[in-house]
């Protein structure tokens, strides 16, 4: 049975094909053999597509959709595609936002607050110490709360900011994915990443995906992607239980 | 009627600016001495048809809060001025 995940593209996406890279080494389908036939496919989606059916979890990369034309992430809400992945996240489907990413689902309602230019007005990219504060969402579930990653950073927006009643929500339904150990962008409680109530839908500034292979000095992503492969696969596994009950 | 419209985007109170910050400790530099307050914000011009000026203000109130700002992190004023009755003068009035 092949899990296929979805790697959402919009006009201005520049980080699909590391998100694409990622899974696959995650997944031990990256090399030669590519991917086509093994137990997980990861394939790009066009933001004008107005369907997600068949995948198991979506990934929205990092870049520039749209732009960033009026604020980062405004105008991707407006992409066909959306409509699907707001679909695919209310019936439980791991949407993952990554960097834009998670800027486009805090524009699309999909997660609460905003991502506002860091602090000290500098460009951020680094490496940055994140603690994982928990195991509930798809992307956290293999990592131990408490573990501190080493995480890339690249964002000129990333210093998320709610209101003092969110922030409370956040704390209480235990929403807070990641904090920065060291907070580069002055971020509100050091937050790096958030997820809804339900846990299925989690944004977050560090990119993962970056930190997958060490050929490029990182391996620390690689817990993180290795969750959402498992919880896009349990999710195929149960969808197709139901289908044959 | 035709309407002139002028929506202006800025960062709500308490909302760290650092563009504005940045400019505000460069004005010295000028020999601009005594300035603060300093906020950047946005500034979006459009034209409208609508039958009159309420419809008008409430379409881009309407906007201001569904796409033109966030509301979570700005607050917008719009600025209406009607093309056709020549010499009106503008009518402003906040959206929170």
């Amino acid at each position: 049975m092949t899990t296929r995940i979805g790697v959402v593209v919009f006009p201005g996406t520049n980080c699909e094909h590391d998100v694409v890279r990622g899974l696959r080494i995650v997944a031990g389908t990256d090399g030669a053999a590519g991917p086509a036939g093994s137990a997980v496919e990861v394939e790009l989606v066009w933001h004008g597509a107005d369907s997600v059916d068949g995948f198991d979890a979506l990934v929205l990369p990092g870049g520039f959709a749209h732009g960033d034309y009026l604020r980062p992430g405004a105008l991707a809400r407006f992409s066909p595609v959306m409509g699907a992945v707001t679909r695919f996240a209310s019936d439980g489907g791991p949407v993952i936002g990554i960097c834009n990413g998670f800027q486009v689902l805090t524009e699309a309602g999909l997660l609460p607050g905003a991502l506002q230019k860091n602090s000290g007005l500098r460009f951020l990219c680094t490496t940055v110490p994140v603690e994982i504060c928990t195991s509930r969402t798809p992307l956290t579930a293999t990592v131990t709360p408490g573990t501190v990653l080493r995480l890339p950073v690249n964002h000129f927006e990333g210093n998320y900011i709610c209101d003092a009643v969110t922030l409370e929500r956040l704390r209480d339904e235990d929403r807070i994915v990641l904090r920065y150990a060291e907070n580069p962008n002055g971020s509100i409680d050091d937050i790096a990443g958030i997820c809804n109530v339900e846990g299925n839908v989690v944004g977050l500034m560090p990119h993962p995906e970056r930190a997958c292979d060490a050929l490029t000095g990182a391996t620390d992503g690689v817990g993180l992607l290795r969750g959402l492969l498992a919880a896009a696969s349990s999710g195929r596994s149960a969808r197709s239980a139901l289908a044959t009950a | 009627m035709r309407f002139d419209v002028r929506v202006e985007v800025r960062l709500r109170p308490g909302i760290a600016d650092p563009q504005g910050a940045t400019i505000e400790r460069a004005l010295p530099a000028l020999g601009f001495a005594g300035v603060d307050g300093v906020r950047v914000g946005k500034s979006i011009r459009f034209a409208i048809e609508a039958p009159d000026e309420a419809s008008a203000r409430n379409q881009a109130t309407e906007m201001s809060l569904r796409l033109l700002a966030n509301p979570v992190i700005e607050d917008s004023d719009v600025e209406i001025t009607a093309v056709s009755a020549a010499g009106t003068a503008p009518v402003a009035g906040a959206v929170r």
